[in-house]
């Protein structure tokens, strides 16, 4: 087959690439060009070549920063995404009910993040907040500034009730868009629910799961506003993020040729990841139309 | 541009991306790609082997610099080679 190839239509593309140019390109050469100097002002500046990546890179606070960044990240995909999944298949499919469960479902999305953040921490103090005075009269002493076991399964309870509403959302419209055929095939199969999930809706699900999976990890790995008004990074450090290190860093410091360094070394972790997670389930995908058109 | 504090190296490695970009277009319309099997666990195109070997060796400078004692011309040499094989067997 000889297929014509029309490349004119990337020129359509040419105004986007122009506003992603001055929002994120030329920024980030920017970052780039200060982490490999030591800039006072614009005419004070001295060339420092690798030594801010050395530094950074070598920084054992901003380690243990990245491993807490992972495993808060991996921790809510592993709990936001199957809950997500579950509450997306019960929730009613037509009906006032349906659009009533959608309102509410979506009530946490719309609210913006550091007010969660407060939100949040008056629902958990000790002394006025539901939460907080709630579990404390079943006898555990929770108290999230002293606890750092009590602030972390805090944070991930804030984030789990604010986003899982969006993998819920994007599995609800990716079930809805299943043609009513496959489920009468599976009925006629006698198929089990279990049956019918596993190999008609989860499939389904795959490209919107995908999206989902890509905006929760990339949100959840750049956190900022919450924690920071929940817990300030505390108790100690127990809590502090890599975008928080990053803030107290470049803002606090004015340490800008190191966090510049830092931020790049975070952007390629991102990127990698991303793309990891991209490939891994595009390609998965890939054999399995392969195998179903054989 | 005074205010992107420009330095000769990061100037040149802005130009060489631009370069490479280039002329991977210009490849892509001589002859276009073929997505095809090497010896990566996937089937790639031109432009994802050489994003595959553009970060590999972000990778490999982190690397070098952060935790070993080696130049940064040694990751920038083994990266070169390594995105050339890429490139050809990948």
């Amino acid at each position: 087959m000889n297929k014509v190839y029309n490349n004119r239509a990337w020129f359509l593309i040419l105004p986007m690439l122009l506003l992603v140019a001055f929002s994120a390109i030329i920024p980030l050469m920017t970052v780039v060009n200060y982490s490999v100097q030591d800039v006072f002002d614009a005419n004070t500046r001295f060339f420092t070549g690798t030594e801010w990546f050395e530094v950074m890179l070598n920084d054992s606070a901003l380690q243990a920063a990245l491993l807490r960044q992972f495993a808060f990240s991996f921790t809510i995909l592993a709990i936001e995404v199957p809950l997500g999944i579950g509450i997306a298949l019960l929730m009613p499919k037509r009906g006032w009910q349906a659009s009533a469960v959608l309102i509410l479902i979506t009530l946490p999305l719309l609210i913006p993040w550091n007010v969660v953040g407060s939100i949040w921490q008056l629902f958990t103090r000790g002394d006025i907040g539901l939460m907080g005075v709630g579990i404390r009269e079943l006898g555990y002493p929770y108290n999230i500034t002293r606890n750092a076991s009590d602030a972390w399964a805090t944070i991930i309870l804030m984030d789990v009730w604010h986003w899982t509403p969006l993998i819920a959302l994007l599995c609800y419209s990716g079930l809805r868009s299943i043609p009513d055929a496959y489920y009468q095939a599976a009925r006629i199969d006698r198929a089990s629910k279990w049956a019918v999930f596993r190999y008609i809706q989860l499939p389904k699900l795959t490209n919107v799961l995908v999206i989902g999976v890509l905006l929760r990890f990339m949100h959840s790995f750049m956190i900022y506003a919450e924690p920071f008004v929940l817990t300030g990074g505390g108790p100690g450090s127990s809590t502090t993020f890599l975008s928080q290190s990053l803030t107290t860093m470049a803002i606090g410091q004015q340490d800008l040729g190191p966090s510049a360094a830092f931020s790049l070394i975070y952007f390629l972790i991102i990127l990698l990841v991303c793309w990891v997670f991209y490939t891994a389930i595009m390609n998965s995908q890939k054999d399995d139309t392969s195998q179903g058109g054989a | 541009m005074d205010w992107m504090v420009w330095t000769l190296p990061t100037a040149v490695f802005f130009a060489v991306i631009a370069a490479i970009l280039l002329g991977m277009t210009a490849w892509e319309l001589v002859s276009p790609t073929v997505e095809r099997r090497g010896f990566l666990p996937i089937a790639t195109t031109r432009g994802d082997r050489l994003f595959i070997g553009l970060l590999s060796a972000a990778y490999l400078h982190l690397v070098v610099v952060g935790f070993t004692e080696l130049s940064i011309w040694f990751a920038l040499g083994a990266s070169i080679l390594w995105l050339l094989v890429l490139m050809r067997w990948g």
